[in-house]
C-alpha cells in the first residue's frame, strides 16, 4: 500500500475515530480535529502538481482482485489533481465554516463529521481511481454519504424526502453506470482507463458502443443534475448549508463533469456524444437559469443556479470534444471549448462556494433565507455583503472577475460550434450561441435578485425571528478565502494556465500524442471587433432592463402548470410504482409459508425437469460405481425408513429423535466414504443439535391433541414425490456425466507444496478457499447474534403486558 | 432439567478435560489429520454441553465466566485480522505462509499463519454454540 | 452404490419437502434438517463414493476421494447448524408470543404490515 492509497483512504480512516474524539472531548468542537486533515491533503497533492501540468501522471497499484482485472490503481494526472485539489481545498474551508455554522451544543456533530469524512474520501477515490470497478464503489459510495448528509436533519421531512430522491436518482445512474462498464469491458476486456483510451478508435465501430455510451452518461447526468434528472439537487438544499457548499455544487456534482472529461478521449469520437453532452448540457443551462429566476428562496436559487453552471460545463465539454476530428485544424480553434470548460470549473467552485457560505451566514444570523423577508442587510452585514457583490457579479460575468473570463472564453465556444462541419452541427449549430445567450441574460437577473434583494432595499426586522448582525470572525474566513481567489484569478488569469493546459492534456490525449501544444492564454480583452464582447454588453443591458421590470413579466412563471413539471412526474411516478408493486406483491404474497414453498418447489421441478427433457440430460452410466457391501444396505434401509417415519411421528420428541437417528447414520455414512472430517464434525454437531432440540422444546407447553391431528394431503404428496424423483434423476445424471476432470487433482498436488498441509479438506478450508470459511464465521456469527437478539429483546410486548 | 445426578456430575468432572484436551489436539492435529477449527471448536463446546447438563447454567456460567458473543466477536476480528495481515506485505487477502522450525527435542515442526486464522474459527464456533444454548438455556 | 445412493437422497428429499409443506412449525424445522443431510449426501455422490483414500496426504496412497465435496459439506453442514438453530429459536418465541406452532394461525392479517 503506498501512500497515496493511504491519502485517498485517510478520511475514511479518521472517520472510525471521530465517535471516539467527540465522546472524549465534548468540549471541543469536533470539527477542529477534523480540520488538518484536508489542509494536510492539500500540501500532499500540491506536491504532485509540478510533475502533472508537465503531463507526468503518477501510478500506484494495489492489487485487490486481480484474477478478475480488478485492482486499486490510483492514478494522479492533472484531472484527477485539479479535483483533488478542489475536494481537499475547499473540503478544509467547509469543515472550517462548519465549526462556526454548527453549534456543538444543539447538532450530532459525530454523525455529520463522519459523513463528511466518508464523502470527501469516496470523492478522492472516485477521480484518482483508474480501474472502473474501483471507481464505480466510490462513486456509489459518494451517492450513499450525500444521502446521509441531505437527511442529516432527519426529523423534518423535508430532508428525508429530499435525501430519498437525491439516492434514487443518483443511484439509478449509479447502476447504469456499471452496466457502462461491464459494456465497456465486454469491448476492451479491461478495466483501466488508460488502457481503454488506447483502444478508443478501434471501439468506435462496436455494436455496444452506443449502449456504453448512453449507459455512462445516464450516470454523469444523474450525477451532475443535468436536464431532466436536475429535480434532485434543489430538494437536496435540504442539508445544511456547509454540505450544500462542499457536495452539492463544489464537488460531488462535478462528479458527472469528471466522469465526462474522463471518457472524452474514449467515447468523443461518436458524433452521439458530442450531441448529447454538448445538446443536454445547454439545455439546462437553459432550463436552470430560467428557472432560478422565479425562486425566493435564496438556496433555491443558488441551487438551480448550480444546475445552469453545471449544464455550461457541460455543453463544453461536448463542443471541445469535437476538436479530436480535427487534429490538424489551427491550434486551439475547438480546444478552446475545453479550456472555457476547465476554467470555469475552477471559477464555479471558488464563487459558488463563496455564495452558499454567505446564504448560510444570511441563513444563521437572520433565520430566514427568503428574499420576500430580506433586504436592507447592506449596513448590518458589510463584510457578507462585500462577499455576496463579488461572488454574484462573478456568476453575472462581469469584469474583473474570474466569471466574466470564462463567461467569454465560454461564448467563443459556444459561437464556434456551428463551424462544426458534421453530424448536422453546421445547420443546428446556431442554436447553441442563441440559447447560451440567453441563459447568461437570465443568470444575470438572478445574480442582481441575491444581491440587491437581499442587502439592499427596505430593512424589514419585523419579519425577521432574530436580531440580524455580522457573522462571527471564524465563519467569514472561508468565504473571504474564496472571493480574494475569485479577485485574483480575475487579475491575473494566467497564473493558472499551466495546470489548465495539464488538464487539457487529459481530457484530450490524443491530440497530445500529435504532437500539438495546447495555447492556453487568457485575454480580458478581445477588442471592439469580437462577438464575444458585445454579447457582453447586450447580457448587462438586457438584464439590468428585465431586472427593472421584473414585476411586469414574471407572470409567465405562473402559467406552467405544476402537474407537468419533472417534479410532480417524479412524484407521480414513485406513487405509481409503490401502488403497483404493492398490489402485484399482494396478489401472490398470501402470508402463508406454504404457499411460498409450493412457489419454489414447483418452480424447482418445472425449471429442472424441462431442463433435463429439452436438453436431454438425463444419463445413466453403471460402469464406474463403487460396490455394494451388505452393511451399507443396511445403513441406506435405516435411514430410507427413519426418514419416511418421520412423516408419520405422533409426537415431537419422536421426530426429533427420528432426525437424529437419520443424523448419525449419515455420519457413519461420511466414514464409510472416506471423509473422515465429515464424520466426525457430523457427529458432533448432531449431538450438539439434538441437545438443543430437546432445550427448546422441553419446556413448551402441550399443543392440544386435535391441533397434532394430520391430515394427508394430496397436493403436498405430489409436489414431493416430484422433487424426490427429480433429485434422484439428476444425482444420477450427475453421477453418470463426467464433461470434465475434477479440479481436486490440483489440491492433492499442491496441499503440501504450498500449504505445507497433509490434510486436504483442512487446507482447503483454511487456505485454498478461507474466503468462504471467513463467510462462513460471519453468518455463523449473524446467526447467534440473532439468536441471541430474538431471546433477549423483548420489544412491544412486554410494554403492552 | 434434573440436577443431582452424582454418577453423571462426577464422571463429568473428568471427561470435560479429557474432551477439552482431545479438541485441542484435534484443532492443531487439522492440517495434517481429520480435525481442525470446526471439529476442535465444536469437540469444546460438546464439552461444556456436557458440563450443562450435568450441572445447571449457573454453576457452569461461574466455571466459564465468559460473555460468548465476545468470544464470537473475537474469534471473526482473529480471522479477518489474519487473512488482512497478509495485505501488509502487498499479497492479496487470505494468503498464509507457513516454514519449518526444528527446535530442541520436539524435532521438525511447522508454523503456519493459518493456524492463526483457525483459531478464530475455533473460537466463532465455541462462541456461537455457546451462546445459543445459553441464551436458550437462560431463557426458561 | 451411487446408484443406490441416488434413490436414497431421493427419498431424504422426498420427506423433507412433505415435511416443510405441513402446518406444524416443528416439523417444518425437522424437515430442513432432513433437507440439509440430502444435500450433504448428493454433493458427496456427485463426487464419486470410495475413488480413493481419504484425503490426508500422511496415508501415502495411490489416488485419493476427492477432498473438495468434502470441504463444501463441512461448510454447509456447519451453517445448517446455525441456521436450525436460528429456526429453532424463531418457533420457540413464537410459541411463547403467539401460543401456536400452527404456520396457518400465525398468517399476519392481509394488508398488515
Amino acid at each position: 500500500m503506498s501512500l497515496l492509497h493511504l491519502a485517498i483512504i485517510s478520511p475514511l480512516i479518521l472517520a472510525i475515530f471521530i465517535p471516539f474524539v467527540h465522546k472524549t472531548f465534548p468540549k471541543i468542537h469536533t470539527g477542529w480535529f477534523l480540520l488538518p486533515l484536508p489542509i494536510l491533503l492539500f500540501v500532499y497533492f500540491l506536491s504532485f502538481l509540478s510533475g502533472a501540468i508537465k503531463g507526468q501522471a503518477t501510478m500506484e497499484t494495489l492489487p485487490w482482485i486481480p484474477s478478475l482485472g480488478i485492482d486499486f490503481t490510483a492514478r494522479v494526472d492533472s484531472l484527477g489533481l485539479l479535483f483533488a485539489l478542489l475536494i481537499t481545498g475547499i473540503g478544509a474551508l467547509v469543515v472550517l465554516y462548519s465549526i462556526y455554522y454548527l453549534s456543538k451544543e444543539k447538532e450530532k456533530l459525530n454523525q455529520f463529521y463522519v459523513y463528511l469524512l466518508l464523502f470527501m474520501g469516496a470523492m478522492l477515490g472516485v477521480v484518482l481511481s483508474d480501474n472502473l470497478i474501483v471507481l464505480y464503489a466510490f462513486w456509489e459510495l459518494t451517492s450513499f454519504s450525500s444521502f446521509l448528509l441531505i437527511g442529516y436533519w432527519n426529523h423534518r421531512e423535508r430532508s428525508r424526502y429530499g435525501a430519498q430522491k437525491s439516492m434514487l436518482i443518483t443511484v439509478f445512474g449509479g447502476l447504469s453506470m456499471l452496466g457502462g462498464i461491464l459494456l465497456l469491458y465486454l469491448m476492451t476486456g479491461t478495466f483501466s482507463i488508460t488502457e481503454s483510451i488506447g483502444l478508443a478508435e478501434m471501439i468506435v465501430t462496436h455494436e455496444l458502443f452506443t449502449a456504453a455510451l448512453i449507459c455512462f452518461l445516464l450516470g454523469a447526468f444523474t450525477k451532475s443534475a443535468q436536464f431532466p434528472f436536475h429535480i434532485w439537487l434543489p430538494d437536496a438544499m435540504e442539508a445544511p448549508t456547509p454540505v450544500s457548499a462542499y457536495l452539492h455544487s463544489a464537488t460531488m456534482v462535478k462528479a458527472g463533469i469528471y466522469l465526462v472529461a474522463r471518457l472524452t478521449p474514449i467515447f468523443a469520437f461518436s458524433g452521439l456524444w458530442i450531441w448529447l453532452v454538448a445538446g443536454i448540457g445547454i439545455i439546462t443551462l437553459f432550463w436552470g437559469s430560467f428557472s432560478a429566476v422565479r425562486h425566493t428562496d435564496l438556496k433555491g436559487i443558488l441551487a438551480y443556479s448550480t444546475i445552469s453552471q453545471l449544464g455550461l460545463i457541460m455543453s463544453l465539454l461536448g463542443i471541445g470534444a469535437a476538436a479530436l476530428h480535427y487534429p490538424s485544424i489551427d491550434a486551439g480553434f475547438y480546444t478552446a471549448a475545453v479550456t472555457a470548460a476547465v476554467f470555469h470549473l475552477l471559477n464555479h467552485a471558488t464563487f459558488k462556494g463563496s455564495l452558499f457560505m454567505m446564504v448560510g451566514i444570511v441563513d444563521h444570523e437572520t433565520g430566514t433565507r427568503d428574499i420576500r423577508n430580506l433586504g436592507g442587510l447592506m449596513t448590518i452585514m458589510p463584510i457578507t455583503f462585500t462577499i455576496a457583490v463579488i461572488g454574484a457579479f462573478s456568476m453575472a460575468g462581469l469584469p474583473p472577475f474570474n466569471g466574466f473570463l470564462s463567461k467569454e472564453m465560454f461564448f467563443t465556444g459556444m459561437l464556434r460550434a456551428q463551424e462544426i462541419g458534421f453530424f448536422n452541427m453546421d445547420t443546428f449549430g446556431i442554436i447553441f450561441p442563441i440559447l447560451a445567450w440567453i441563459a447568461s441574460v437570465f443568470t444575470f437577473i438572478y445574480s442582481m435578485i441575491i444581491v440587491f434583494k437581499t442587502f439592499t432595499g427596505k430593512f424589514q426586522p419585523e419579519k425577521l425571528k432574530v436580531k440580524p448582525h455580522e457573522a462571527p470572525i471564524g465563519m467569514l474566513i472561508s468565504p473571504v478565502i474564496l472571493v480574494s481567489l475569485v479577485v485574483l484569478i480575475g487579475l491575473f488569469p494566467n497564473t493558472v494556465a499551466p495546470l489548465i493546459k495539464g488538464v487539457m492534456g487529459s481530457i484530450l490525449p490524443q491530440l497530445i500524442q500529435e504532437g500539438m501544444e495546447f495555447d492556453v492564454h487568457i485575454y480580458h480583452w478581445h477588442g471592439f471587433d469580437s462577438p464575444e464582447l458585445w454579447m457582453t454588453v447586450g447580457v448587462v443591458i438586457i438584464g439590468v432592463l428585465l431586472y427593472k421590470y421584473m414585476a411586469k413579466w414574471t407572470g409567465v412563471y405562473t402559467r406552467m402548470p405544476e402537474r407537468f413539471s419533472f417534479n410532480a412526474a417524479y412524484d407521480n411516478g414513485l406513487a405509481m410504482i409503490q401502488k403497483g408493486s404493492n398490489s402485484f406483491t399482494n396478489a401472490y404474497m398470501t402470508n402463508s409459508i406454504r404457499t411460498y414453498l409450493i412457489y419454489i418447489f414447483a418452480f424447482f421441478i418445472f425449471i429442472l425437469g424441462t431442463t433435463m427433457v429439452v436438453k436431454n440430460a438425463f444419463v445413466l452410466d453403471t460402469t464406474n460405481v463403487a460396490d455394494i457391501r451388505a452393511f451399507e444396505v443396511v445403513l441406506v434401509a435405516i435411514i430410507a425408513i427413519g426418514s419416511i417415519s418421520i412423516l408419520f411421528a405422533k409426537s415431537r420428541m419422536t421426530s426429533i429423535i427420528l432426525l437424529g437417528a437419520v443424523g448419525y447414520s449419515v455420519s457413519l455414512f461420511y466414514a464409510i466414504f472416506r471423509a473422515p472430517d465429515l464424520a466426525l464434525t457430523q457427529l458432533v454437531i448432531e449431538t450438539v443439535s439434538v441437545a438443543l432440540f430437546l432445550l427448546a422444546f422441553y419446556h413448551l407447553p402441550k399443543v392440544n391433541r386435535h391441533e397434532e391431528k394430520r391430515t394427508f394431503k394430496m397436493g403436498n404428496a405430489l409436489i414431493s414425490v416430484g422433487v424426490g424423483a427429480l433429485v434422484t434423476l439428476i444425482a444420477l445424471s450427475a453421477h453418470s456425466s463426467k464433461a470434465f476432470d475434477s479440479i481436486s487433482q490440483y489440491y492433492v498436488e499442491n496441499t503440501y507444496k504450498k500449504a505445507g498441509g497433509e490434510n486436504m479438506v483442512n487446507v482447503i478450508l483454511v487456505d485454498f478457499r478461507g474466503f468462504d470459511t471467513l463467510f462462513e464465521i460471519t453468518v455463523l456469527g449473524i446467526a447467534a447474534l440473532g439468536i441471541f437478539s430474538l431471546i433477549k429483546l423483548r420489544l412491544t410486548r412486554g410494554k403492552e403486558q | 432439567m434434573k440436577t443431582n445426578n452424582l454418577i453423571l456430575q462426577t464422571a463429568t468432572k473428568v471427561l470435560v478435560f479429557i474432551i477439552l484436551l482431545f479438541s485441542v489436539y484435534m484443532f492443531f492435529a487439522g492440517h495434517y489429520e481429520p480435525g481442525g477449527g470446526f471439529i476442535g471448536g465444536l469437540m469444546a463446546s460438546g464439552a461444556i454441553v456436557l458440563l450443562l447438563i450435568a450441572y445447571d447454567i449457573k454453576t457452569v456460567r461461574k466455571i466459564l465466566p465468559f460473555n460468548f458473543i465476545k468470544v464470537t466477536a473475537t474469534g471473526l476480528l482473529f480471522s479477518a485480522g489474519t487473512s488482512a495481515g497478509a495485505l501488509f506485505f502487498d499479497k492479496p487477502l487470505l494468503t498464509h505462509w507457513f516454514t519449518y522450525v526444528h527446535p530442541p527435542l520436539l524435532g521438525k515442526m511447522s508454523l503456519h499463519t493459518a493456524v492463526l486464522f483457525d483459531t478464530g474459527v475455533f473460537l466463532v464456533v465455541v462462541g456461537v454454540t455457546m451462546t445459543i444454548i445459553q441464551t436458550i438455556g437462560e431463557s426458561e | 452404490m451411487e446408484i443406490l445412493m441416488a434413490f436414497l437422497i431421493g427419498i431424504i428429499f422426498m420427506s423433507a419437502t412433505y415435511l416443510m409443506l405441513s402446518k406444524s412449525l416443528l416439523r417444518i424445522i425437522v424437515g430442513t434438517g432432513l433437507l440439509s443431510h440430502g444435500v450433504h449426501l448428493l454433493l458427496l455422490t456427485m463426487g464419486g463414493l470410495k475413488t480413493g483414500a481419504a484425503p490426508l496426504l500422511g496415508q501415502h496412497a495411490e489416488a485419493y476421494t476427492d477432498p473438495l465435496p468434502q470441504a463444501l459439506i463441512l461448510t454447509a453442514i456447519v451453517i445448517s447448524f446455525g441456521i436450525t438453530a436460528l429456526f429453532l429459536v424463531v418457533a420457540y418465541r413464537s410459541y411463547q408470543e403467539l401460543g401456536t406452532d400452527n404456520m396457518e394461525l400465525m398468517r399476519g392479517k392481509e394488508g398488515n404490515e
